[in-house]
């Protein structure tokens, strides 16, 4: 063997659990070999329970290897083995991964696969045909196919992308403003960070088309200082697609225009929410707006603005270059396409799963999760974030669908799954959400600003067993109240955890309080 | 990214307010750029010097006001210089559910600082976080910008000791 080519994820993630050392040695086995290692650092597949691990590549295809010792000694018997299955940490073909195998990638079809500085490989592995495909339709058409494939905005709110995309287009003005929110905050979700690190040129083509659908010449990419490797990342590829011509005064010879500016967030939850995102992009406090104007009609510095989150963006290039109906044809009921589901917390394989809607909770979480991380028994999922509900065990065969899930009083959100085994206590977890909710408050409504202060309060009472009952009966008045009273969903969803934990877990909250008195 | 940038305390007020009308400078051009002005300046000094509120409002055409709104609103902003490490740790719920309370009240202990604090010492600023995007292998903490997963205390203190 003279020469060999191996891929390691080069993902934030993946680096921070020793993907580097990995590249190190590599790189000093072959050369001590002296074998020509080319190493090529991708994206991430989104296999983070088995990071760090690398691949090479072979006639049959890409071989996993996955370091059970030292690095060095996997690597050694890697070459040892003249990289074929038989090595003891091979995982075997990466194509024939049965948790690899059993998802269905379109957006995520590309990440792990790609070297994401490539515009060249982008092109090979498909990229760029949405875009130009694009290029050749009206306004209306791009439009009318978003509609058709029936894709929601993947930010949590799951509002049809294609009437929001419609009212931009029909905004009067000749200054409007595509808005990508990468502020992904929610815990349990990095689907916004695996992409931007792993494929960037799928969301400049989404946001470039976006562009030409509503006829905005100036893109913000705003992302949460927390990704600094994503805004790194990002950065990078809009030049390299700027100097290809896929960005700029004009686009590969079209005469249309669009360009793409990254913004970087400053700490603040609450610039998720659309209107914050905005204000805070104008330069001010991330205070939410009040709702009318819509931003599609009155957005960023009051010109007609599309906010889109980045899976919402980046599943349209797929939906341009093979059809509306090809996208529709994958979901249930009103929820369409696919959604990349994140498997985070207390999970034994933890990473990001892209499947059809449909798939039932307990599939993601005992199927490709394989149960808790510990061994110790399951005890729940918060499904959404940090303002999504806490799901028992004996609800897990809820579909994955926007409907069925509001039907059960949970949220989809970003499709984040944050999975608990039996140690969780859920009256501090119900106590976390309006303690989370006091520390992002923008400020501007009261439901938000003193409900959650109060919300902390009236749960710390029940802890301690003060009138439980009486304190019990205030929590429920409070979690209406901010439900129904509150500007946005930072205050209207943050009584969701604290219901859904009160309901499922009674115990929790009798418990604390007996053991208090 | 404050915390891997190389900060350099401003000696002097002229020399202080020199760097700001540099940073000014290169943002006349942009709508709306408190926020990009007020994240160059704690990238220049690690924190916002009071002192710099004056110049940027001045600059922008806003009130004293509006810029310390923007300067107290954003968890990122620092108003004082912090320790000469910055450790984050994260405190959302994928965390917790693999124990990051437990860890962080370790860290507390070991290094005799409460969250959001900087060591006597002024050699270490242990911050809260709420979310790193690297919830499939919690618990995640950041060491001087650089992102850790599935982190314990003693890994923690070796990175920590390896950058001190």
């Amino acid at each position: 063997m003279k020469a060999a080519t191996f891929f390691v994820s080069g993902d934030s993630a993946s680096v921070s659990v020793g993907a580097d050392d990995l590249v190190r040695a590599i790189a000093a086995e072959a050369a001590r070999r002296g074998i020509e290692a080319r190493i090529v650092r991708t994206g991430s597949r989104g296999l983070y329970f088995l990071e760090p691990m690398f691949e090479v590549e072979t006639e049959d295809g890409r071989l996993g290897f996955r370091p059970s010792g030292t690095m060095a000694e996997c690597v050694t018997e890697m070459f040892d083995s003249g990289i074929s299955p038989k090595a003891r940490t091979c995982l075997g073909l990466m194509d024939d991964l049965p948790w690899l195998r059993r998802q269905e990638r379109l957006t995520f079809e590309r990440c792990g696969i790609v070297d994401p500085r490539s515009v060249n490989e982008y092109r090979f592995h498909g990229g760029f045909a949405g875009l130009e495909a694009a290029l050749g339709m009206a306004p209306e058409a791009i439009v009318a196919a978003v509609t058709d494939s029936g894709l929601r905005g993947r930010g949590g709110a799951g509002f049809p992308a294609g009437v929001k995309w419609n009212t931009v287009l029909g905004a009067p003005g000749e200054v409007k403003y595509i808005c990508c929110n990468a502020d992904e905050g929610d815990s349990g979700t990095f689907a916004d960070r695996m992409l931007m690190e792993g494929d960037p040129f799928l969301l400049i083509e989404g946001m470039t088309i976006a562009a030409l659908a509503t006829g905005a010449a100036k893109g913000f990419l705003y992302i949460r200082s927390e990704y600094p490797a994503a805004v790194a990342m990002m950065r990078r590829a809009i030049d390299t697609a700027r100097a290809g011509g896929w960005l700029g005064a004009d686009i590969r010879g079209s005469g249309k225009a669009f360009d793409i500016e990254v913004r970087e967030g400053a700490g603040a939850y609450i610039c998720g929410e659309e209107t914050a995102m905005l204000e805070s992009l104008e330069g001010k406090r991330g205070v939410v707006r009040a709702k009318p104007p819509l931003p599609a009609l009155e957005g960023l510095f009051g010109k007609p603005t599309l906010v889109n989150n980045v899976l919402t963006l980046a599943a349209v290039p797929v939906i341009l270059a093979r059809g509306a109906a090809y996208y529709r044809d994958f979901g249930m009921g009103l929820s369409r396409g696919t959604q990349p589901f994140q498997l985070a917390g207390c999970v034994r394989n933890g990473g990001l799963v892209e499947k059809a809607f449909g798939i039932t909770l307990r599939a993601l979480v005992e199927d490709f999760g394989g149960g808790t991380a510990t061994g110790r028994a399951f005890k729940t999922v918060q499904v959404g974030g940090p303002l999504g509900g806490y799901i028992p065990e004996h609800l897990l065969d809820l579909p994955a669908d926007y409907e069925a899930l509001a039907d059960a009083g949970f949220m989809l959100g970003h499709g984040g799954l944050v999975v608990f085994d039996e140690r969780a206590d859920m009256l501090a977890q119900a106590r976390f959400a309006m303690e989370f909710c006091a520390h992002e408050s923008c400020g501007k409504c009261t439901p938000c600003r003193i409900g959650a202060v109060r919300g902390v309060e009236v749960i710390d009472r029940i802890a301690a067993g003060v009138e439980p009952a009486k304190s019990l009966a205030l929590l429920e008045d409070l979690c209406t109240l901010m439900t129904d009273g509150s500007l946005c969903a930072m205050g209207g969803l943050t009584p969701m955890p604290v219901r859904t934990a009160l309901r499922h877990f009674p115990d929790d909250f009798r418990r604390s309080a007996a053991a208090a008195e | 990214m404050a915390e891997v940038t190389k900060m350099t305390v401003a000696t002097t007020p002229a020399d202080l307010a020199d760097r700001i009308g540099r940073i000014l400078a290169e943002h006349q051009e942009t709508d709306g750029a408190c926020l990009l002005v007020l994240q160059a300046i704690q990238r220049e000094f690690g924190y916002v010097p009071a002192a710099a509120l004056e110049p940027v409002a001045k600059a922008l055409g806003l009130s004293h006001a509006d810029v310390y709104g923007v300067l107290t609103f954003y968890h990122d902003l620092r108003r004082a210089p912090p320790g000469r490490h910055i450790i984050r740790i994260c405190q959302a719920e994928a965390c917790q559910a693999m124990g990051a309370r437990g860890l962080t009240e370790q860290l507390c202990r070991r290094l005799d600082v409460g969250l959001g604090e900087t060591t006597k010492d002024g050699a270490v600023t242990l911050d809260p976080v709420y979310c790193l995007g690297n919830c499939a292998l919690s618990p995640a903490v950041t060491v001087d910008g650089a992102l850790y997963g599935r982190v314990t205390e003693f890994l923690v203190l070796e990175r920590l000791g390896a950058v001190r």
